[in-house]
């Protein structure tokens, strides 16, 4: 057994907070730098934009977006670590609190839906635990706006449906709201398991770093056929039209009931932060 | 096109759907929560506490401000969710929205009628859009945190006329 203090996990999440807000991952940037000479007007100037706000908040550690996000945490945690003074629910949401008011993060969270006030230190966050082997903790975080989130679907489809209904969603999805969701976009797929499984299936594609192939050739040739069909929607950078609409499609799948074909579709917006650190 | 907002609001039928300006003046921020007591005052009757007259909204939620700093990141929110409350809105006299993304037809009818315009800014760069800011205010609803209503005197802020008093509406525009 590997003890490891809470305090230890409280300071390492209150440091992803402002890492991850501050800076655009290489991949993301990377890809929307491609299109910058490729594009002309009003979806260039944006592109742009996009790049220039990069460098502006990495150099003055300002958040990249104001909506610094609802924060989600995907946990690999090793069974062979034992957590002292404290749980890792409780350490996480500290370190929450404390990343998002030190470092003057956009508190974004209301206690209930309804009546909607603000907790003031944008928790509770919400947290994924899957148990590995091993004695270390693995802990990724991926703030995500309201905005894309509210684009984001998911539809319960029969297997007669098949890739071809599954194809018809992700598109009119993207068609319906992804000009407001700020394109270019990343658009994650889930396929399978149940209602209550699809959604994080998809939303834990979001992970992935752009370019890295899908391991399934089959899903990876799917990936490439729907990022060609999104991008022929011309609905462009802030849904102003030009290229790209996406800048990558993520599908992950996993095995369904014989009557059922979920599909659930994470929108994420350019501003994909992500960071991922181990303890 | 450089303009400052007396000359904006002044000749606003010469603002055209698609043309690219540097927007200078005072601006209030709101968002959700704004809009909804904004609009709970107006239907008690009651006063408000700010004057809408020839205003301009922003629909932003800013970050908290470093100290030192102006103001944090200010990037527009998406301005659907306002359609709703934005009849109502204009009635009073708003000039100019600036958000990001498509409205309803009833806001862009509502625009039409009230002689007013829609501006959209880039999403997600808000660090940026923070530079263009050069005087930040908090001035009412504090309790409701990121989504208060601040004054932002901003300057040369890059915007795209979306939808002009005329009702052209850049989205429409656009062949899906």
């Amino acid at each position: 057994m590997r003890k490891i203090e809470s305090n230890i996990i409280t300071s390492t999440v209150k440091d992803l907070c402002a890492k991850a807000n501050y800076n655009l991952p290489d991949d993301v940037l990377k890809s929307v730098n491609v299109f910058i000479p490729q594009e002309s007007g009003t979806s260039h100037d944006i592109l742009e934009q996009i790049a220039d706000n990069a460098a502006i908040a990495k150099k003055e550690k300002v958040p990249l977006c104001q909506d610094t996000g609802t924060a989600n945490f995907f946990i690999k945690l090793g069974k062979d670590v034992y957590i002292e003074n404290g749980n890792i629910y409780d350490a996480i949401n500290k370190g929450v609190a404390l990343g998002y008011a030190d470092n003057y993060l956009r508190k974004s969270i209301v206690s209930d839906p309804i009546e909607r006030k603000n907790t003031m230190d944008n928790t509770p966050s919400n947290i994924y635990i899957d148990i590995v082997s091993g004695d270390k903790i693995e802990i990724t975080f991926l703030p995500k706006g309201g905005g894309s989130e509210n684009a984001s679907a998911l539809k319960m489809l029969t297997p007669s449906a098949g890739w071809e209904g599954v194809k018809e969603f992700v598109l009119s999805v993207v068609k319906d709201k992804g000009g407001d969701a700020c394109p270019p976009l990343i658009v994650g797929v889930g396929i399978g398991g149940d209602f209550a499984s699809v959604g994080l299936l998809s939303k834990k594609t979001l992970l992935r770093e752009i370019g890295n192939a899908n391991k399934n050739t089959f899903y990876a040739k799917k990936e490439q056929e729907l990022l060609s069909e999104i991008n022929k929607l011309n609905i462009g950078p802030m849904g102003m039209s030009g290229n790209p609409t996406a800048l990558a499609v993520f599908i992950a799948t996993k095995p369904t009931h014989i009557a059922s074909l979920p599909v659930a579709v994470s929108i994420q917006c350019h501003s994909c932060r992500r960071k991922k650190i181990s303890i | 096109m450089k303009i400052n907002l007396q000359d904006l609001i002044l000749n606003i039928k010469d603002i055209k759907v698609g043309q690219k300006i540097l927007l200078s003046g005072n601006i209030y921020t709101a968002r959700d929560a704004a809009h909804k007591r904004i609009v709970d005052i107006l239907n008690k009757g009651e006063e408000l506490p700010i004057d809408l007259k020839n205003s301009v909204i922003y629909y932003c939620g800013p970050t908290p401000t470093k100290p030192g700093e102006i103001v944090g990141s200010c990037g527009p929110t998406t301005s659907s969710r306002m359609d709703v409350y934005t009849p109502r809105i204009l009635k009073e006299g708003v000039k100019v929205l600036i958000g990001k993304g498509t409205r309803s037809e009833s806001a862009v009818k509502s625009l039409k009628e009230n002689n007013a315009v829609y501006l959209v800014a880039t999403g997600g760069v808000g660090a940026l859009i923070s530079k263009r800011v050069k005087k930040s205010e908090l001035l009412v609803f504090e309790d409701l945190g990121p989504e208060s209503i601040y004054r932002f005197e901003v300057e040369d802020m890059p915007l795209i006329v979306a939808i002009d008093s005329f009702g052209n509406n850049i989205f429409n525009k656009i062949v899906l």
